[in-house]
């Protein structure tokens, strides 16, 4: 199926949404991922990778309520459907089973 | 909201509002906006600003742009019907607009299809060689000591050629194309002359003329080996199997035939007869020493194949560096080799040594320079006329717009309208264009060479194209003008429309045309005259009654003797080049004062009687006397130039003969000094210090001098006696004025074209104002009516209504006259030797003729307007 299998960044993005719970929007998820992973996050990058989970059906959006902040426009909120839920699950079991299946040795020399 | 803080530039705003989908856009924007604002607090407005362009820019992608609606594709459409519906309606009801626009834009069209065709035909040259975007031309340039560089020539040397292909890796394959191998080839009774190149073994590995017989990889291999065109062939056999046939070259050699070529293509920037192995010129050429050396890049083109990816830069790299290598091995001297891809080599930079006709970057962009003037000039036309009737059509506007069309609709209309008038003229171009074509292109020789100007289906596809793009273009301005009408306010009343308002624009309009129409004409005239001077120039010796003709290989003694015998010829004298065209030949030449010093001069090698019969001057010491003949050259007659430039014998002519000097490291006795004459084209600043060497066996012509009344059957009994000297070449003979003639005939193109295209503009420029006077003076007939019921005479009113137009007239004229005056006094002829001078009554005489037509157009049709009858307008209201 389509959308079930998906990128290093598009992980990233799923799972800043699931930590900021009720307050991701895209600057937000700008904002969070660049403290988080230390490197730069472009809105044009993050807004393009929204969109396409929104379309791959991982994530739903709703737009806020009207303020007077950011020129009167609106906010839009995303939140994680099931579907990007069971996603990051199925990619982090797959890291855990690699993990798994690499012996001590191997990386305590580092 | 606060509005004293910063806000992000609004069009930018507006353009993402444009084509952002509307389901992104709020959010979107208002992430945009709030980075604005923390760029604000963090890095001043002015950066804030450029992001957030640069953003909304950024954000241009296929996700977030707006998707064309259905409903409005299919409003469109339906509309597009009625819109050429009511178009051509309009097109016929008013006559006078769409005949003016119709052969306005026709004739300028005209003028763009023959330089699209031009193109096309340019563009298609050397395209038949598979690989033509692989191969590429070494081109050279000569650099002595300090001297400023020459310009590139075509040619290289066979050194380079040599070097590039036994030691560059990275080439697939060095054509080497060695002039001259020309002459008469006779098998058995027959002998034709043709000419060509000696090719290297690779010339059918890089290129891709086709072989019809003969195998293309060993057919210029072997010594002796010779390649003909099917048409070469075709003339000197009867049976069509030529392979392995013995030809022989001017009766010494004989060659072995190895291949026949399909007929060079039209488009092929290079054109032979036939082809010898270049390892024939190997072993027949005397001084292989001299042709060798690295500083002899005017005898061979050298094209080299890359394989495909190749890195252009690397094998230009791999050249430098073999030019700094063999500079080392010369002195005061230093060769410069640079890639040219074959595309550029007929419509690219003007190189020196072609090997063809080339036709050069300038001529192409002027041509198009030019009729972009003329189009320009025909779509102002339509502009104004369109805006100049708007009053018209305004009704119809308003009521569409009550209706409830939007200004898309309204603006797609008229350009609809226009576009439909563009295709029209089109028409009309196509057949001025057929009519046109064969003018234009006999127009120089080299132009008849190069185009052939077919019609074909790609062509007929760009000229539509070109129509719609020139149809759009013209009908752009009143299509925004008429949608951006106000509807209320033409329903209620028609004069406030702003035609009215727009009027200074429309004469600002007219004001351009004619600007540009006063400096054609003046420009034209301006050549003209140059054109006129130089032909007529006094080049300080006579040319008149003198026939040239070219002895082509003929024993000059054989042919003198048989003309002499011709009661219309007077005199006979020999020269190896005839002065003044444009051809010069170059020694080098000693100072004998300073043996350090050394210069090229000039020279033309003559016999006894070549100083009387040309009427030069000597200023002291004599002419040559017959004594010489045969002998060792000892003898030379200088002229004032190389006395001045080598200081000899202090500039006397007196003392100067009996010096000695060195040419060419013969010792010479200055023997006369001659009256400094134009060596080269009377316009150019070049060749000073002219020497005239001695000898009868070096002559290429024979100098007729001729008194005759009845010419056409003296020149039989030249051909005549030609034939029985030389019965293979034909006569070829000119008389001197024919051939300076021949030597400005750029200069008379750029006449005729400039004097074509100035009657177009002023063609154009003329029905516009003839339109636009018609127009403005309609919208006006009420109020001449009341003038003239209140008492105005009809002298009055015809003053009064063509004022404004007369106003413009001068301002256009006083515009265009200096312009014209200052750019060819201070720029084009400064660069000109020996030019007339510029005669402002001339000019004064072009913009006279200019502004009297423009008077005829407005007189006749405001004494139109003033004489009618005004009871016959007042009554109808």
């Amino acid at each position: 199926m389509k959308g079930t299998n998906i990128g290093e960044f598009e992980e990233l993005v799923l799972l800043t949404i699931a930590a900021l719970v009720n307050d991701a929007y895209s600057v937000a998820i700008c904002d969070e991922l660049e403290k988080n992973t230390g490197r730069a996050a472009k809105l044009g990058v993050v807004h393009a990778v929204l969109n396409r989970l929104e379309e791959k059906g991982l994530v739903k959006s709703k737009l806020g309520e009207a303020t007077s902040m950011r020129g009167g426009k609106r906010k839009r909120f995303y939140s994680i459907t099931n579907g990007g839920k069971a996603a990051l699950i199925k990619s982090k079991e797959l890291r855990d089973e690699l993990w798994s299946k690499i012996p001590n040795l191997v990386l305590k020399r580092i | 909201m606060k509005t004293s803080s910063p806000q992000p530039p609004k069009w930018a705003t507006r353009f993402l509002r444009w084509y952002c989908q509307p389901a992104l856009l709020e959010d979107l924007e208002g992430d945009l906006y709030e980075y604005f604002e923390r760029n604000v607090k963090d890095k001043g407005v002015g950066q804030a600003k450029f992001i957030y362009i640069l953003d909304i820019l950024k954000f241009f992608r296929p996700y977030t742009i707006r998707k064309p609606k259905f409903l409005n594709l299919l409003i469109h459409s339906i509309m597009l019907t009625s819109y050429v519906k009511t178009s051509t309606r309009s097109i016929a009801r008013n006559k006078l607009f769409s005949t003016i626009n119709i052969v306005g834009l026709s004739i300028s069209m005209s003028v763009g299809l023959i330089i699209i065709a031009m193109l096309f035909d340019l563009n298609s040259y050397d395209k038949f060689h598979e690989n033509h975007n692989r191969i590429y031309r070494v081109i050279s340039q000569y650099q002595t000591g300090n001297n400023e560089a020459y310009d590139f020539n075509a040619t290289t040397s066979l050194k380079a050629a040599k070097s590039i292909q036994e030691s560059f890796s990275e080439v697939e394959g060095v054509a080497v194309l060695q002039r001259t191998f020309s002459g008469d080839l006779s098998f058995g009774e027959k002998t034709i002359p043709l000419s060509g190149f000696w090719a290297s073994e690779a010339f059918f590995k890089v290129f891709s003329f086709q072989l019809l017989q003969g195998d293309p990889a060993t057919a210029l291999k072997n010594p002796f080996s010779l390649v003909l065109t099917e048409t070469s062939a075709r003339k000197l056999f009867d049976d069509s199997n030529v392979l392995g046939k013995t030809i022989v070259l001017n009766n010494e050699r004989a060659y072995t035939v190895t291949g026949v070529l399909k007929d060079i293509p039209v488009f092929s920037h290079m054109k032979f007869d036939m082809l010898g192995s270049l390892s024939t010129w190997e072993i027949i050429t005397v001084n292989a020493e001299q042709e060798m050396s690295w500083l002899n890049v005017w005898n061979s083109w050298a094209y080299v194949l890359l394989p495909a990816n190749a890195d252009v830069g690397v094998v230009q790299r791999r050249l430098d560096q073999l030019c700094i290598q063999e500079n080392r091995s010369v002195q005061n001297a230093s060769i410069k080799l640079e890639l040219q891809p074959l595309g550029d080599i007929i419509t690219g930079e003007n190189h020196s040594n072609q090997i063809g006709q080339v036709m050069g970057s300038t001529p192409v962009w002027m041509l198009g320079g030019l009729s972009f003037i003329v189009i320009l000039s025909a779509c102002l036309n339509y502009t104004n006329l369109s805006i100049a009737r708007s009053f018209r059509r305004s009704r119809e506007v308003g009521i569409r717009k009550t209706i409830g069309a939007l200004r898309g609709h309204i603006a797609s209309q008229f350009i609809t309208e226009s576009v439909i008038i563009a295709l029209m003229a089109l028409v009309f171009a196509l057949l001025l264009f057929l009519f046109i074509k064969p003018h234009f292109v006999s127009m120089e020789p080299s132009l008849q060479e190069l185009l052939v100007l077919e019609l074909s289906p790609k062509l007929i596809a760009s000229f539509i194209l070109f129509a719609l793009i020139v149809g759009i273009f013209a009908g752009v301005f009143p299509a925004m003008f008429f949608a951006k009408m106000n509807a209320i306010q033409i329903l209620k009343n028609v004069t406030t429309v702003p035609a009215f308002k727009g009027l200074t624009f429309r004469k600002l309009l007219i004001g351009f045309q004619y600007c540009i129409s006063i400096m054609s004409i003046c420009a034209t005239i301006v050549i003209y005259k140059q054109y006129r001077h130089f032909i007529a120039y006094d080049l300080g010796f006579t040319t008149e009654n003198i026939l040239n003709i070219s002895l082509q290989g003929n024993k000059a003694e054989l042919l003198k003797k048989v003309l002499l015998e011709l009661p219309e010829v007077k005199n006979i004298s020999q020269s190896t080049l005839i002065t003044s065209t444009g051809n010069a030949w170059i020694v080098n030449m000693k100072n004998p004062v300073d043996p350090h010093d050394s210069t090229t001069v000039f020279f033309n090698i003559v016999d006894e009687n070549y100083f009387p019969l040309h009427n030069h001057k000597l200023i002291s010491g004599r002419n040559f006397d017959g004594q010489l003949n045969g002998k060792e050259e000892s003898e030379v007659i200088v002229n004032q130039h190389v006395l001045n430039r080598f200081n000899i014998a202090g500039k006397d002519p007196h003392k100067a003969i009996d010096q000695i000097v060195y040419v060419d490291n013969k010792p010479l006795r200055i023997i006369g000094v001659m009256k400094d004459f134009e060596y080269g084209r009377a316009n150019n600043r070049g060749p000073k210090e002219v020497i005239m060497r001695y000898s009868k066996d070096a002559s290429n012509y024979l100098n007729v001098k001729i008194l005759a009344n009845d010419w056409p059957s003296t020149y039989s009994k030249i051909e005549a006696a030609w034939k029985r000297i030389d019965p293979v070449h034909q006569l070829q003979a000119k008389f001197y004025s024919e051939e300076i003639e021949e030597a400005f005939v750029g200069l008379k193109a750029s006449v005729k074209v400039g004097g074509f295209l100035a009657i177009l503009v002023i063609c154009i420029a003329s029905i516009g104002l003839l339109g636009m006077v018609v127009f403005t003076t309609e919208t006006r007939l009420k109020e001449i009516s009341i003038r003239k019921v209140l008492g105005a005479s009809e002298r009055r009113l015809t003053y009064h209504l063509s004022k404004g137009f007369l106003g413009m007239l001068m301002a256009a004229a006083a515009i265009a006259l200096p312009i014209t005056y200052l750019f060819f006094e201070n720029v084009m002829l400064p660069n000109i030797a020996n030019h007339a001078p510029l005669n402002i009554t001339e000019l004064l005489l072009g913009v006279f003729a200019v502004m009297l037509l423009a008077l005829l157009m407005i007189g006749s049709q405001t004494l139109k307007a003033a004489r009618t009858n005004p009871a016959d307008i007042l009554k109808v209201e």
